[in-house]
């Protein structure tokens, strides 16, 4: 354990990204947003399986309720996010760029609600109760990957865990949804935390807090105890919320090449999925809603919002009242690991932690020039690898010798092209050496 | 639900037809390698400003026309060879090459040198590998060592600095009959040539080492300050940990490198000169006399042709050190800093491959695959 006397962690690497956008909205408190006319639930916002529509085209549905029921283990249940008529199974943009299919509620302006589920007195109950409501509440990962969370907190047998962590770093420049979280919703996010403590019979909870929301630390800090969590103050470095380099700050254990965080005897939740537990279990409400921060330069009002999963991006751009010059990059997620969008159609998703509109000026411009061999993306690496001679070996298609270089063990945290000088598209060769070694080992 | 929008007054909306779509990540750093390399140039003000102090205007005329003709020769080379000319011209690594090729000269060359050293420089040594950043070798050594060979007279023959005739223990490095006029009163500065203290040594008996001569405070001084013969830019000590500061400060350079290859000739001088003081002066004599310093500042850590890895850079330092000391005390040359860096240049894929980095995650690599 590295942990002493409030020491400031880290891990080796990374970077220190300028003006890094986060003072547009991380004073701006969540507003809950009006109801929308529509709304769009994306049926594959889950890794693993896309559950299947249990509602037709014109049924009646109402908040909370069932929409999309979970098909196999690793899949997460669906509901309506407001009471109204289901328009049927719809495709829309999605948040990959491919078109997507969704269920289309269309509001009825009530906003009924089904009988809320009973509360779950989780500290006398067995871990089995607690993981299906989990499941039943269809509750995955809210930082980027949204993993099933239900599948995440059931790591086999064999496996022992001793640590929790919990990511409340947002290293991601601009986003401020998990800070605002952190400081209006303390008590929730800590007892969801103490919730998946129960349920791993873990007492080594952490959340983990870069140093620029010293708020949100404090605010933590005060009543953590009564939760049996420790609070972690780390420095503002990215990518500090990746899984690895977390557990590596925290615990300084190094998750083995190709391992999970679970062969370090770690699990990793975002602090939004401990809200999310939280809700789950002692309110007993299905995740229908998420935090989500609206911003950039040319967002006329950036804030955070409380918005329904199945909003459409554009109705979240009007709430902020619109632009003040057309932005050259939609972007849902942070600018370093998010997404880019060719749509203002594509809906929030559970997994959306912003909506980020970058400036033409702000958008990167990737060249062609040569690598200088300044070394900068080296020291970057947070997984130590060599992105300069990776990016020039995948340039020749040298491919075997990309795989030799660890090139499997990049991140795609984007470190390396953010401090190159020439603005080579580093991170897009290795992605495309990544893809091109799986299609080779998956062909033998 | 577009048509709604449309609707919506006073607000206005985004236009997803403006939309780029790229992958992440999104944002980049504001640096260029046109910034860097104007960073480089900013370093070797001091040196240069020193240069032109000690070696009079004729040293200012060689700078410029170094660095004209290094611009011109990559301007000529994109335009033959039907390459982007303006952008490669303004990336300003054409004339960090002119620049420190220019402070490897000394200022009494003729004018064919800088013009050929130019192309030298561009040509063979940078543009031949496909231009910035594929280059082996640091160009400007290159066209150093090809023109020591090619023109051995001419790029040594050192002229004397402005108020030589002051300094002390200046006797030792003029010919008699230079020694006679200087005594009669007669002006040093752009009209006699005298030995670097390098070359002297090289020629000296062991009485003189016997004497301290090269050991004496004020010999260290004069070195320390650039008050000796030598290359334009690199008698000046100051100027050159100036620009040292200034490569350091806006991380644009490894400081390991310079540091290993100064120390590890202060340490392999110490060595001899303990062994037998009549075979060399101290080491400090070593550090602030010949090219030393401008070469472990500015060219051993050209990034291009450096290593990338942290211990590579110090295997790198030391090696360039060990090569120079070993050329200064037993090769013909007086000096050797070209030749270790040329060397170590040639080694450096090699270093980069023996000193990598440990990957994350790889701490039980080997008992797993034991297993």
């Amino acid at each position: 354990m590295k942990i002493n006397n409030n020491a400031v962690l880290s891990f080796k690497g990374g970077i220190h990204p300028s003006g890094n956008g986060k003072d547009l909205t991380s004073a701006k408190a969540v507003q809950t947003a009006p109801l929308m006319e529509r709304y769009f639930v994306l049926l594959g916002q889950n890794a693993g399986k896309a559950p299947e529509p249990v509602v037709n085209k014109g049924d009646v549905v109402k908040k909370y309720q069932l929409i999309a029921q979970a098909s196999g283990f690793v899949s997460a249940n669906l509901h309506a996010p407001t009471s109204g008529t289901v328009g049927g199974l719809v495709t829309v943009p999605g948040p990959m760029g491919v078109p997507a299919q969704a269920i289309e509620i269309v509001s009825d302006n009530l906003d009924e609600a089904v009988e809320p589920m009973e509360s779950i007195d989780w500290r006398n109950s067995d871990s089995k109760t607690i993981l299906d409501r989990i499941a039943r509440c269809g509750l995955v990962g809210m930082g980027g990957a949204s993993f099933p969370t239900h599948v995440k907190l059931s790591p086999p047998p064999d496996k022992v865990i001793d640590t929790l962590i919990f990511n409340g770093a947002e290293c991601e420049p601009y986003l401020t949804a998990d800070h605002r979280l952190m400081v209006e919703a303390p008590r929730k996010v800590l007892e969801g935390a103490a919730i998946v403590g129960k349920i791993l019979g873990v007492e080594n909870i952490f959340i983990g807090i870069e140093v620029n929301k010293a708020d949100a630390i404090t605010e933590l800090q005060t009543i953590a105890d009564g939760y049996g969590v420790k609070i972690v103050p780390l420095q503002v470095q990215y990518p500090q919320g990746s899984e690895k380099q977390l557990i590596d700050a925290i615990t300084g254990r190094e998750v083995r090449s190709g391992g999970l965080p679970m062969d370090a005897g770690c699990v990793v939740q975002n602090v939004g999925t401990a809200k999310a537990v939280y809700d789950a279990v002692v309110g007993g409400i299905p995740l229908i809603e998420r935090v989500v921060t609206v911003t950039g330069e040319v967002v006329a009002e950036p804030g955070n919002w409380l918005l329904r999963i199945g909003t459409p991006v554009m109705k979240v751009i009007e709430l902020a009242k619109g632009v003040t010059d057309d932005p050259g990059k939609l972007i849902l997620g942070g600018p370093m690991m998010g997404f880019a969008q060719k749509s203002y159609d594509v809906p929030v998703s559970k997994n959306t932690s912003g909506i980020l509109l970058l400036s033409k000026a702000d958008a990167v411009n990737y060249g062609s020039g040569s690598c200088i061999r300044c070394g900068r993306c080296v020291s970057a690496c947070p997984m130590h690898l060599v992105p300069c001679l990776l990016g020039c070996a995948i340039e020749s298609e040298r491919y075997d010798l990309a795989a030799q270089n660890h090139v499997m063990d990049c991140l795609e945290c984007g470190a390396c092209a953010y401090v190159c000088p020439a603005h080579r598209p580093l991170i897009q060769h290795l992605r495309r050496a990544k893809s091109e070694i799986r299609r080779r080992s998956q062909k033998k | 639900m577009s048509e709604e929008i449309k609707n919506t007054e006073s607000v206005r909306l985004p236009d997803a037809e403006k939309l780029v779509l790229s992958s992440s990540p999104h944002v980049s750093t504001s640096d260029t390698v046109r910034k860097i390399m104007y960073k480089v140039l900013l370093a070797l003000l001091p040196a240069v400003i020193a240069g032109v102090w000690y070696f009079g205007l004729r040293a200012l005329c060689v700078i410029i026309l170094t660095t004209v003709c290094c611009i011109g020769a990559e301007a000529l080379w994109c335009k033959l060879a039907g390459k982007e000319v303006k952008n490669t011209i303004l990336d300003g690594s054409a004339a960090v090459t002119g620049v420190l090729l220019a402070l490897n000269m000394p200022s009494s060359v003729p004018v064919y040198i800088p013009v050929i050293g130019a192309f030298l420089a561009i040509w063979l040594g940078k543009q031949v590998y496909g231009g910035i950043g594929n280059n082996p070798f640091n160009p400007a050594i290159v066209a150093r060592v090809g023109l020591l060979i090619a023109f051995p007279a001419a790029m040594t023959m050192w002229t004397a600095p402005r108020n030589f005739e002051k300094s002390f223990g200046y006797e030792n490095f003029v010919t008699p009959q230079q020694r006679i006029i200087l005594q009669k009163g007669g002006k040093a500065a752009e009209t006699i040539t005298c030995a670097t203290p390098l070359g002297a040594v090289k020629m000296s008996d062991k009485e003189e080492f016997a004497q301290g001569f090269y050991s004496h405070p004020q010999m260290l001084w004069n070195c320390f300050i650039g008050n000796r013969g030598g290359c334009i830019g690199e008698t000046c000590v100051p100027a050159l940990l100036l620009g040292f500061i200034v490569l350091v400060a806006f991380k644009l350079i490894n400081w390991k490198i310079p540091v290993c290859f100064v120390g590890t000739v202060a340490v392999f001088g110490a060595v001899i000169h303990t062994i037998s003081p009549a075979l060399a002066p101290m080491p400090l004599f070593h550090v602030l006399s010949g090219g030393l310093l401008l070469g472990a500042i500015f060219m051993a850590t050209d990034m291009v042709t450096s290593p990338i890895t942290p211990l590579g850079a110090i295997v790198f330092g030391v090696g360039c050190g060990i090569v120079t000391s070993v050329i200064r005390f037993w090769g013909n040359y007086p000096e050797g800093v070209s030749f270790a860096i040329l060397l170590m240049n040639a080694l450096v894929p090699l270093i980069d491959r023996f000193c990598g980095i440990r990957p994350f995650g790889y701490v039980k690599a080997r008992k797993e695959v034991a297993k």
